[in-house]
């Protein structure tokens, strides 16, 4: 990196954000551990550089969607740490208020539309967005990222057809982990280059590394003002790792230490960490943010572990949203049905 | 009052709410420059333009999930599905996201969506082309499921679902498209509210629960039933999710009676839903077992002969409401 200038105030913001979401993992998965988290934990530890990156890329009214593995682009969007951390916890304070849990976060302000546990299909759910974004001619657009496991998937491939059709503002982002679930690609794929894919579609493609995050930054720039400027969508494939299983049931034997050890290495958030000293930052500064980050999710833990998880009545208000008087009527029943396991009512 | 047909209808609901509001659109196969399969749609791409009159590719999965997406964002699509047997390939984007979209995002995303085309069997079209979807879709909490006899059942109900804040799945019926009725005139505008159910006829000796198709025998069945001195009350939900339970159970305390007939397949859904609710709110009443009418516990044969043994007939209403009258 030596000789290469780069904006340090930009970079201690990305580098922050980054070692967030680095520690902010490392600690869920010790309240996993701890019993505090239940379900699934898909951790996104070895691809902070694609989340920063590509939130940096977008602006304030531009939407994120994403898969299962949604803690990283949550706050990369902007939730905050409690609110991200709460949730998992299942409490009323988290951002989708106990309901949603690992994998389903949700952040509207920020726009970020989850946070989705069946892959394939929240592509198409980017496109409607996109889809709307072009009818009411708003300059935005929605990034829509996946693993490339989910590339296999008809969700997929009707999603980036639709609107490379419709020429809508949409930005497919493949985090190329290598690993679909304990699949390698090598057996998921019949090319090693996903964007060949982009061809059907008469798509902008694009595909590199995410060691470094200004990379990932410039590439997805010109991705998204190809879709801005209504050129239509673009699909990137964005070349990773993950340095932890695929969630925290699996101890990841498919793939050997040695080549986790080896692609430790090119750790986006180290990169970071070390273009910061190399940019003339100095070391008490860097450790500084660190103290920030590790107060920040210390924070987010003791609110999470003390707030109180959601009641039952939020459970029954949140099935339906509430209707124009005149619209729907005889819900009494299901109120009824719903309040309790005796059907009908006890 | 005057007098249209059920496609009418439901094109007149479109293009009314079309017109009201900015943010409703139709998209589907074939429902723009083909004029709809049914033509259900016909005239609204020259009335619209292509931006609110959408054609897709073969691509339910997709465009019924560009329809859940645009609703999170704000847009009130309606998403037209050929038929509703098409809508097995995108059953992901009703179940897992427009039904659970509100609750897993905390109430932050509402989804005012309606998903609609003919539901149903057609004539010999087969196994593959012939499901009565509501047994799937009524089981979703999250949805809303309509299933209108009437041209103005149909009208009233589907401006009533394209108003409201949730997804709703509206089952039409290729049958039921050349039907007649009367509807309110031009400038009355009639919403009928989901979950309020219509009593087509009166009479005491039993009660007969019937919708869509199945409703047409049902109200076969209770003219023939006249003829023989036995009077029904036919009472259609019109809506089997939120279901006007009051209404149903209100009659049979009347009748002490009850008969269901449905045409989608006799394992669970709505008919069966039905039946336990009658029975645990008006055991007392009762005089004789709940029976359900239904189709056939089989895939749809092609054959004419075997399709007309499948699907309910009045005269198979007749004899269940004859049998829950003990005068067989």
């Amino acid at each position: 990196m030596a000789g290469r200038t780069v904006n340090v105030e930009e970079l201690k913001g990305y580098y922050r954000r980054m070692w967030l979401i680095r520690r902010f993992e490392e600690e869920s998965a010790r309240a996993y551990a701890g019993g505090k988290i239940g379900g699934f934990l898909h951790l996104y530890i070895g691809q902070e550089a694609i989340a920063v990156g590509g939130a940096a890329a977008i602006g304030p009214e531009d939407y994120v969607i994403t898969t299962y593995r949604d803690h990283g682009h949550a706050l990369a969007r902007g939730m905050t740490s409690r609110a991200a951390m709460a949730e998992l916890f299942g409490k009323e304070t988290g951002c989708s208020k106990g309901f949603g849990g690992s994998m389903h976060m949700f952040d509207v302000e920020h726009r970020f539309l989850g946070g989705h546990g069946i892959v394939g299909g929240h592509l198409a759910l980017a496109s409607g967005v996109a889809f709307k974004l072009k009818y009411q001619g708003e300059p935005h657009v929605c990034l829509g990222y996946c693993g490339e496991g989910a590339t296999n998937i008809g969700g997929f491939h009707e999603a980036l057809s639709l609107a490379a059709i419709w020429k809508l503002p949409a930005v497919f982002i493949i985090e190329n982990n290598e690993y679909s679930m304990g699949t390698p690609l090598s057996r998921t794929l019949p090319v090693r280059d996903i964007t060949l894919k982009a061809q059907g579609y008469g798509m902008y493609s694009d595909r590199f590394e995410a060691n470094d995050v200004f990379e990932v930054r410039e590439k997805l720039k010109k991705a998204v003002e190809h879709a801005r400027s209504g050129k239509g969508p673009a699909l990137i494939e964005i070349l990773t790792y993950r340095f932890r299983g695929h969630s925290m049931s699996d101890p990841g034997k498919y793939r050997t230490p040695e080549e986790v050890e080896l692609r430790k290495k090119k750790d986006p958030v180290r990169v970071a960490r070390q273009l910061l000293l190399d940019s003339k930052v100095p070391e008490k500064e860097v450790e500084a943010i660190d103290a920030e980050v590790e107060e920040e999710v210390r924070d987010a833990v003791q609110f999470a572990d003390e707030s109180a998880p959601p009641s039952e009545e939020l459970m029954h208000d949140l099935v339906y949203a509430p209707s124009e008087e005149g619209l729907i009527e005889n819900v009494e029943h299901w109120h009824k049905v719903v309040s309790s396991n005796i059907v009908g009512g006890a | 009052m005057r007098v249209i047909r059920y496609r009418d209808a439901v094109r007149e609901a479109m293009i009314e709410e079309m017109k009201r509001d900015e943010r409703v659109f139709l998209m589907g196969e074939e429902v723009g420059h083909y004029q709809g399969a049914y033509k259900v749609s016909e005239g609204m791409l020259e009335q619209f333009g292509d931006k609110r009159v959408v054609d897709t590719p073969i691509a339910e999965a997709g465009f019924a999930g560009i329809g859940v997406g645009a609703a999170m964002a704000g847009l009130r699509p309606i998403i037209e599905f050929m038929t509703w047997n098409f809508s097995a390939v995108a059953f992901d984007q009703i179940l897992n996201n427009a039904a659970k979209m509100y609750q897993m995002s905390g109430g932050q995303l509402r989804v005012p969506i309606v998903f609609r085309g003919p539901n149903g069997a057609a004539r010999q079209v087969a196994a593959q082309h012939s499901h009565a979807m509501e047994t799937f879709y009524a089981q979703v909490p999250g949805l809303w499921v309509c299933a209108p006899a009437t041209p103005r059942d149909a009208k009233g109900l589907l401006k009533a679902a394209i108003r409201d804040d949730n997804p709703v799945v509206f089952l039409e019926g290729e049958t039921l498209y050349g039907v007649k009725g009367e509807v309110p005139d031009e400038g009355e505008e009639e919403i009928i509210p989901l979950g309020k159910a219509r009593v087509a006829r009166e009479g005491e000796h039993a009660t007969i629960v019937s919708w869509g198709r199945a409703y047409y025998e049902a109200m076969r069945a209770a003219d023939g039933l006249a003829k023989e001195g036995i009077e029904c009350d036919v009472i259609d939900p019109r809506t089997l999710r939120p279901l006007d339970h009051e209404t149903i159970v209100e009659s049979v305390k009347k009748t002490n009676r009850c008969v269901i007939a449905h045409e989608h397949w006799p394992y669970g859904g709505p008919g069966a839903e039905i039946a336990d609710r009658v029975q645990r709110e008006a055991f007392d009443y009762l005089d004789a077992p709940i029976l359900r009418v239904g189709g056939r516990d089989v895939p749809m044969p092609y054959a004419l002969s075997l399709e007309e043994r499948v699907l309910v007939r009045s005269e198979d209403v007749m004899a269940a409401v004859k049998k829950v009258l003990y005068r067989e």
